[in-house]
């Protein structure tokens, strides 16, 4: 069974941004796996153990070379087989990035499963999972917190609004964006870590995959730091002058009830 | 005169706040508005869409788009936005949206921006803004090569107007070819829970680790219901098991964007500041004076969790009765 796993490697969240021109300035961020994808590769580490046989996990990321590189090493250290490197730019938006993977992974011969984060936590798009499952022609579920393998079929079951589960279906090769709770990832070993280093990482660039700039469809621009807020209000008293107190100046100074 | 697409989502025979944001801000662009509503009942909330500014409403409610299917709504939304030839296509961004809409701009060679939470409108050209990077910036975002541009955007981000009772839209019909499916919706487990989901709603109750244990977290309850607020939960007490992950605001959970926001018991780390920043007002309940949450909140308490709620309650249910 040939099962992939995209990736993404985003700034850790304590990272601080220092904007510089037309940059969010992340030169000095900390990069980790983003913590969705982590779901990701374990399910399909899960995968290839359950079907046994010739099944292998190949993790696939887009970004930059210089360190990009980094999440795959830390997914073929959890014990995916193989990586792939597409190589490009920060700016490449969602729409070029699922097209790449769509290319790359039919380049690749197809594959029969494929599982991603349901979002990235730099952008909270939450958009290639579905991007690339049009690309391909599959299906796709996004939050998706079981996951049960069939014959030519998998049931996922998903969270959507309120709480509400739904039990999808879904025939053929298909995407599965993960949500937390799917599993629990693995560490990496430090065997698995030193083995790392030797499994093949495949570069390839953004124009062998066909992607051009016209495929770049949303930019950003004049980034900003939040407003500052106003310094906190502390209301003292007892619990109940606190109430009093609290109920009055939402609804007379902030108007919210 | 550009056109400008909204898709409507309806619960109980309304339409939610989040499509009336942008039927309103639609509205005040000038440009013309054709809004689109589909499932059981959607006619019935296509009658109401004129006043809110819709010229025209495509209603497809039939019974088999009630239950959401991605490439059923893809498929139909896709021919939609395609036989309008809008220019701009908005959308609330509610789990739906958010899980339909990419789908659709992949088939319709267009950008997607997601999550915003500002639009500005200009003829055909639109502007939205939106947070990055745990909502420590935020970025203009801009289209290019796009054939119908997308935004969703965040709820409760942009007034609405009152409706215009003397205005109406038509309404029709619209159709799609049914093709060989590859997702099959088995069964829907409805969550416990009627109210709002956590990213729509307009006031959020949240707890964590000062609630001290699953039944603590309980007085945050009769809380919510006074408010005819949504529970939501810190990550701590997710992990602990006290609460479905579908309640986790924050890294890994939902991002949300309510009027009021109250906390209680939660110490505001990182990784939930990350989810609720966006909130209008924040109150914080927590015992420690030193908890970050105070720093990114408008109004503190200093106290028990246990004697400020119930008393907090009882000030709410004086003033809502």
């Amino acid at each position: 069974m040939k099962i992939f796993v995209c990736i993404k490697q985003v700034p850790d969240t304590e990272t601080k941004i220092q904007i510089s021109g037309d940059t969010p300035g992340l030169d000095s961020a900390k990069w980790i796996m983003n913590p969705y994808d982590e779901f990701a590769v374990e399910e399909a580490l899960k995968l290839k153990a359950a079907k046994g046989g010739d099944s292998k996990v190949t993790v696939i990321t887009l970004g930059p070379k210089k360190r990009a590189t980094d999440a795959l090493r830390t997914a073929l250290a959890m014990g995916a087989d193989e990586a792939i490197l597409i190589d490009a730019p920060e700016t490449t938006d969602a729409f070029a990035t699922a097209k790449a993977l769509a290319k790359a992974i039919s380049d690749e011969g197809g594959a029969d499963q494929i599982f991603t984060g349901k979002q990235s936590i730099d952008q909270n798009n939450s958009s290639v999972t579905q991007m690339l499952a049009s690309h391909l022609g599959a299906p796709h579920a996004l939050v998706v917190g079981k996951y049960e393998a069939g014959d030519g079929k998998v049931t996922v079951e998903r969270e959507v609004e309120g709480g509400t589960k739904e039990v999808i279906e879904l025939t053929g090769t298909n995407v599965v964006g993960a949500n937390k709770g799917l599993n629990k990832p693995r560490y990496a070993s430090l065997p698995g870590i030193m083995k790392a280093k030797k499994k093949p990482v495949k570069e390839l660039e953004l124009s062998a995959l066909g992607v051009t700039d016209t495929d770049i469809k949303i930019t950003f621009s004049d980034f900003q730091l939040p407003p500052e807020k106003p310094p906190v209000k502390m209301i003292d008293g007892e619990p109940g002058a606190q109430s009093t107190e609290l109920v009055k100046l939402l609804r007379e100074e902030a108007k919210v009830i | 005169m550009a056109k400008v697409f909204v898709f409507c989502e309806f619960q109980n025979g309304e339409p939610k706040k989040g499509a009336l944001e942008l039927l309103t801000a639609a509205k005040k662009s000038g440009n013309d508005v054709v809004a689109l509503c589909l499932g059981e009942g959607a006619k019935e909330v296509a009658s109401k869409l004129g006043g809110f500014g819709a010229s025209k409403v495509l209603v497809n409610d039939s019974a088999d788009l009630t239950t959401y299917n991605s490439e059923k709504y893809a498929d139909v939304i896709a021919t939609a936005i395609t036989a309008e030839n809008a220019d701009i296509v908005l959308a609330s961004g509610s789990m739906l949206a958010k899980d339909v809409f990419p789908r659709v701009g992949a088939a319709l060679e267009s950008g997607v921006a997601s999550d915003c939470t500002e639009l500005t409108i200009n003829g055909a050209d639109v502007v939205a803004r939106k947070p990055l990077y745990a909502g420590k910036c935020s970025a203009q975002v801009n289209f290019q090569n796009s054939k119908h541009k997308i935004v969703l955007m965040r709820a409760n981000q942009l007034p609405v107007d009152e409706a215009d009772t003397g205005a109406t839209a038509s309404v029709e019909d619209i159709n799609f070819e049914a093709k060989d499916l590859n997702t099959i919706v088995k069964e829907v487990v409805k969550g416990a829970s009627e109210k709002l989901d956590l990213t729509e709603a307009n006031i959020i109750v949240s707890g964590g680790r000062g609630m001290r244990d699953p039944e603590g977290y309980k007085i945050l309850e009769p809380l919510a219901e006074t408010l005819g607020a949504t529970l939501g939960a810190s990550r701590a007490i997710v992990d602990a098991e006290w609460v479905p992950h579908s309640y986790q605001v924050g890294q890994t959970g939902k991002t949300v964007a309510p009027t009021l926001y109250i906390a209680c018991g939660i110490s505001g780390a990182i990784q939930h500041l990350a989810g609720m920043t966006g909130s209008k007002v924040i109150v914080a309940i927590n015992k420690d004076p030193e908890a970050p949450i105070f720093k990114k909140a408008n109004y503190g308490i200093v106290g028990d969790v246990f004697e400020v709620i119930p008393k907090l309650n009882e000030e709410f249910q004086k003033v809502l009765n």
